[in-house]
């Protein structure tokens, strides 16, 4: 280190030295991010929480309300069932596209399996179809008139209505699966890829077979893309807003328009003129979908930092 | 696997087997399999000049919003990612803190109070609306920095600013090429992001010039069920098929990149 410029020191590190020598430069990169960040992230956070202490009545026009948002949500049995029918959802279609993933991954990954490429590509696909696309086709696919579902009763004097009120939300998780179970097997794929080859070597040696190797080599090492995996399904299930929105015109009746939390606000706020009361029901989502994917990391992440 | 493998496949094919055909065949032929009539180009055609070609507008616009919206959220997430990965500054426990926080927040509920933002800052109805939320994708700024932690040695960057090079510099001749990879990733899942785009769009949009494909043909689906109106169902399906071929090509394309960046990722993950 002969020359004495300032800037080819090497950043010091742990040394607590009183103001100098803050090494202010990882600023240059992550500033405009932030930038960005807080006016797409923050203020709208800031702003809904502003809008929901407010309400626009009739009499006396736009005026500061205090809580009364949050306790009229409290009360609201819109919202409730709205809830609860994310939460049956949830509850039932994550755990089997995650399970599907899983065992397509595993599949795929056990090398025995011919054209292995070819079906991780074909998997994969669904992703790549918009939501919209995706709904359109199966909606088609569903109905009686020139979709499959209707040329199979025909055929073979079946009953089946995706469309029948106890089999919406099914046909909805269906659409859904179909969507993201390539996505999430990719994740898990990768993830098993990078487990060394030299762990089954060992393994084998010590005479396990495939179930110990899957239980004690294969399901550890994906816990961290279980976790993960987890989280945003359970964001995506408590934000369900494309799929029943866009079926919503061939069900009127049985979809309605406060048919998840997410379409209750959306109608709260551009057909029925409430965006105070929208505000707060986008809040108190944000904050239940916050807290139950910091539960779920939390629990998933004991041994592991993420 | 082959269930599987139906189950995932069959309504693609359903759907390019269904765009082949005329308006009156979609009702009466079996729906896994052609019809007398071969109308796909007929349809193409039809789809892509109905409404004084309304719809080259839409990916005209979808492509818009693709380059600066993706490109501009795969350039923000490498700066960033390569920050926190290689540099530790004041902040930087608070910036980790509050990106990932912002993952569990759902973007959804965060897109009526940006409706009425942008509403007060007379940005609804542009393509600024629609572009500058897609800016911003915590997952690509996850994969980056991941990404980053491994691929670019600090070695490197040390032997760089001996040489007296800038950091922004280092960055954009020395770093970017590192990354590489790992950008491909990021670019395509935030273009399928991008590209699939539709509750964003739905509410801040509401001139059809400037609606996406997704919107655009949501809104072809409305009109071909509403009552009195011509139906346009085999523009609908043949509409689908078009907008769906671009991002399955870019996929397939570039596979093995992204395919090589997403594991990388996965190391921590």
């Amino acid at each position: 280190m002969a020359s004495g410029t300032a800037r080819t020191v090497p950043p010091s590190r742990p040394p607590v030295r009183r103001k100098s020598r803050k090494d202010w430069r990882g600023w240059i990169f992550v500033g405009p991010f932030m930038a960005v960040f807080a006016l797409v992230f923050i203020a709208p956070l800031v702003y809904a929480i502003y809008l929901s202490t407010f309400r626009n009545q009739l009499i006396g026009g736009n005026s500061f309300v205090g809580l009364d948002n949050y306790t009229q949500l409290l009360h609201d049995a819109s919202f409730w069932h709205a809830l609860l029918r994310v939460l049956l959802f949830l509850v039932i279609q994550v755990p089997i596209m995650l399970a599907i993933a899983l065992g397509a991954a595993m599949a795929i990954d056990s090398a025995r399996l011919y054209g292995a490429n070819l079906f991780r590509i074909a998997l994969f696909l669904p992703y790549a179809v918009p939501a919209v696309v995706a709904v359109l086709m199966w909606g088609f696919i569903y109905g009686d008139q020139f979709g499959l579902v209707g040329q199979l009763n025909e055929a073979i004097g079946t009953g089946l209505n995706p469309f029948d009120s106890s089999w919406i939300l099914i046909s909805i998780g269906n659409i859904v699966t179909w969507s993201f179970v390539g996505y999430n097997m990719l994740i898990f794929y990768t993830t098993l890829k990078t487990i060394p080859a030299e762990l089954y070597e060992a393994a084998e040696l010590d005479g396990a077979g495939q179930f110990w190797i899957i239980r004690a080599i294969k399901l550890p090492a994906l816990r961290g893309s279980m976790v993960i995996a987890t989280i945003f399904s359970i964001i995506g299930s408590f934000q369900l807003f494309n799929e029943p929105n866009i079926l919503r015109p061939l069900v009127e009746n049985i979809i309605t328009t406060d048919y998840t939390p997410n379409m209750y606000a959306y109608n709260l706020a551009f057909s029925g003129q409430q965006q105070n009361y929208a505000a707060t029901v986008a809040i108190v989502m944000g904050v239940v979908t916050a807290v139950i994917a910091y539960v779920v990391q939390l629990r998933g992440s004991r041994t592991e930092d993420l | 696997m082959v269930a599987f493998l139906a189950y995932t496949v069959l309504p693609l094919v359903w759907l390019v087997i269904n765009a082949s055909k005329t308006q009156a065949d979609l009702f009466d032929s079996f729906g896994l399999w052609f019809s007398d009539s071969f109308a796909l180009f007929t349809n193409i055609g039809d789809t892509l000049s109905y409404n004084d070609g309304i719809f080259v507008r839409w990916i005209l616009n979808t492509l818009l919003y693709v380059v600066v919206g993706a490109g501009g959220a795969t350039l923000l997430s490498a700066l960033a990612g390569y920050g926190l990965a290689k540099f530790r500054f004041p902040g930087r426990s608070a910036v980790f803190a509050i990106v990932l926080g912002a993952v569990a927040v759902p973007g959804t509920a965060l897109a009526v109070p940006t409706f009425l933002m942008f509403s007060k800052m007379d940005l609804t109805n542009t393509p600024w609306a629609v572009i500058i939320p897609s800016l911003i994708s915590p997952f690509g700024l996850y994969l980056m920095w991941t990404y980053a932690v491994e691929a670019v040695p600090n070695e490197i960057l040390e032997a760089a600013r001996v040489d007296g090079a800038g950091e922004l510099r280092t960055f954009f001749t020395i770093s970017i090429r590192l990354l590489a990879p790992g950008i491909v990733t990021v670019l395509l899942f935030t273009t399928v992001a991008t590209w699939n785009n539709y509750f964003l769009p739905l509410i801040m949009l509401s001139d059809p010039d400037w609606y996406p494909l997704t919107v655009g043909l949501n809104q072809w689906n409305a009109q071909a069920q509403s009552a009195g109106s011509q139906p346009i169902f085999n523009l609908v399906l043949t509409g689908s098929l078009l907008s769906i071929i671009p991002i399955v090509a870019a996929f397939l394309v570039l596979q093995r990149q992204w395919q090589s960046g997403l594991s990388a990722g996965s190391v921590k993950a």
